[in-house]
């Protein structure tokens, strides 16, 4: 996968975040996020915020949302194992939720030691009561963060993006 | 030594508007012994997560005070809070723990507190524009005074006595919670 079609991520989300109305966009970085995020940090009207852990961006989101603005977390799939007892506030409080989840640890991958989360994110998010919804190409990545935009901030459901390492591309090392 | 039941009870009568975000086990039942309102909201659960909770509401309500009142365990588990606060800078987010140098909820073991961890300095080093530690009456009632003045983020570490009050329990119910705090704002029903 080339760097130009990262940046075209970037590029096309950034718009249909703004759409919904997104305020915030908490993350912990992932080369799969980057041009979205350097986007963000040029748009007055989407903030990035720089976690050191993505069990923040879960609370952080919630309080956004207690105060009445909407957040997106962005992670690599390696973050999830790190959010799960801190997603029990997306169910006990019906908090809106969505996160868009760069996979590693699957397709390509080079570094093994990314495939345990890699293989247990889908199952550790259903577990918490987060839905997944799984991206595997480019042309699919529009609609399904749109529904997940929708079906969170609508109705109060929590649901999580898996962008496949085949969208993304590999690292190359 | 102060006591936390005493210090939760001066805080509440300075609040003001303020909403309040409690952290789990006995911050929780600390804020609610002072008066239930629409205006807290109480953390059953997701330790470490009370200061990101507060920053969000912050974030999103930057012409209203907040304030997280917490314990040390909950705030050491989200020590990393501090540093994201610190970066962000919301002038109207004041952190207290009440800090007791242990896990009071699970048995009195003693925390890093009661060691050699000084969470004021950790929050000060983070960029927290007031971070003090706090352990006469004096002390706490200069820092009420000061603290909802809007030139934060502002953190106190407020030492307490090891104690265990009887609890006072607020509802369970995560929904209703959520619902009643953003009828505060005006944001419920939608």
């Amino acid at each position: 996968m080339s760097h130009q079609n990262k940046e075209d991520k970037g590029a096309m989300l950034l718009p249909l975040l703004k759409e919904h109305g997104v305020d915030f966009l908490p993350f912990v970085p992932d080369a799969g996020h980057a041009s979205l995020i350097e986007l963000a940090f040029d748009d007055p009207h989407i903030q990035p915020v720089v976690l050191t852990t993505e069990e923040e961006g879960v609370a952080l989101a919630c309080g956004h949302w207690l105060g009445g603005k909407k957040s997106v977390l962005l992670m690599q799939s390696s973050g999830v194992g790190n959010t799960v007892n801190m997603l029990s506030l997306i169910s006990n409080c019906n908090f809106p939720f969505v996160a868009l989840v760069t996979m590693r640890g699957n397709f390509g991958e080079f570094n093994s030691w990314q495939v345990p989360m890699g293989r247990a994110t889908p199952d550790v998010l259903t577990a918490m009561g987060i839905q997944v919804y799984v991206v595997e190409r480019d042309d699919e990545l529009p609609k399904a963060v749109d529904s997940a935009l929708y079906s969170a901030f609508s109705s109060d459901q929590g649901v999580a993006v898996l962008l496949s390492q085949n969208l993304i591309g590999r690292k190359e090392w | 030594m102060l006591k936390r039941r005493d210090v939760t009870a001066k805080l509440n009568d300075m609040r003001g508007e303020s909403r309040i975000i409690s952290g789990l086990g006995s911050s929780t039942y600390d804020l609610h012994s002072t008066g239930d309102t629409d205006h807290n909201f109480y953390l059953w659960g997701a330790m470490g997560g009370a200061a990101m909770v507060g920053l969000g509401v912050a974030m999103a309500q930057p012409d209203s005070n907040v304030i997280v009142l917490t314990g040390d365990g909950e705030m050491l588990m989200g020590i990393g809070s501090l540093a994201t606060i610190g970066v962000q800078k919301p002038a109207n987010l004041s952190v207290i723990v009440l800090d007791n140098g242990h896990f009071g909820e699970t048995g009195m073991q003693a925390s890093h507190t009661n060691s050699c961890v000084d969470l004021a300095k950790i929050a000060a080093a983070s960029g927290f524009k007031r971070a003090e530690t706090i352990e006469t009456e004096q002390e706490l009632e200069r820092f009420l005074q000061l603290f909802q003045d809007a030139s934060g983020p502002s953190f106190a570490a407020i030492k307490v006595e090891q104690e265990a009050p009887p609890r006072s329990l607020p509802i369970l119910d995560g929904v209703e919670l959520k619902n009643r705090f953003r009828r505060t704002f005006n944001l419920f029903p939608k």
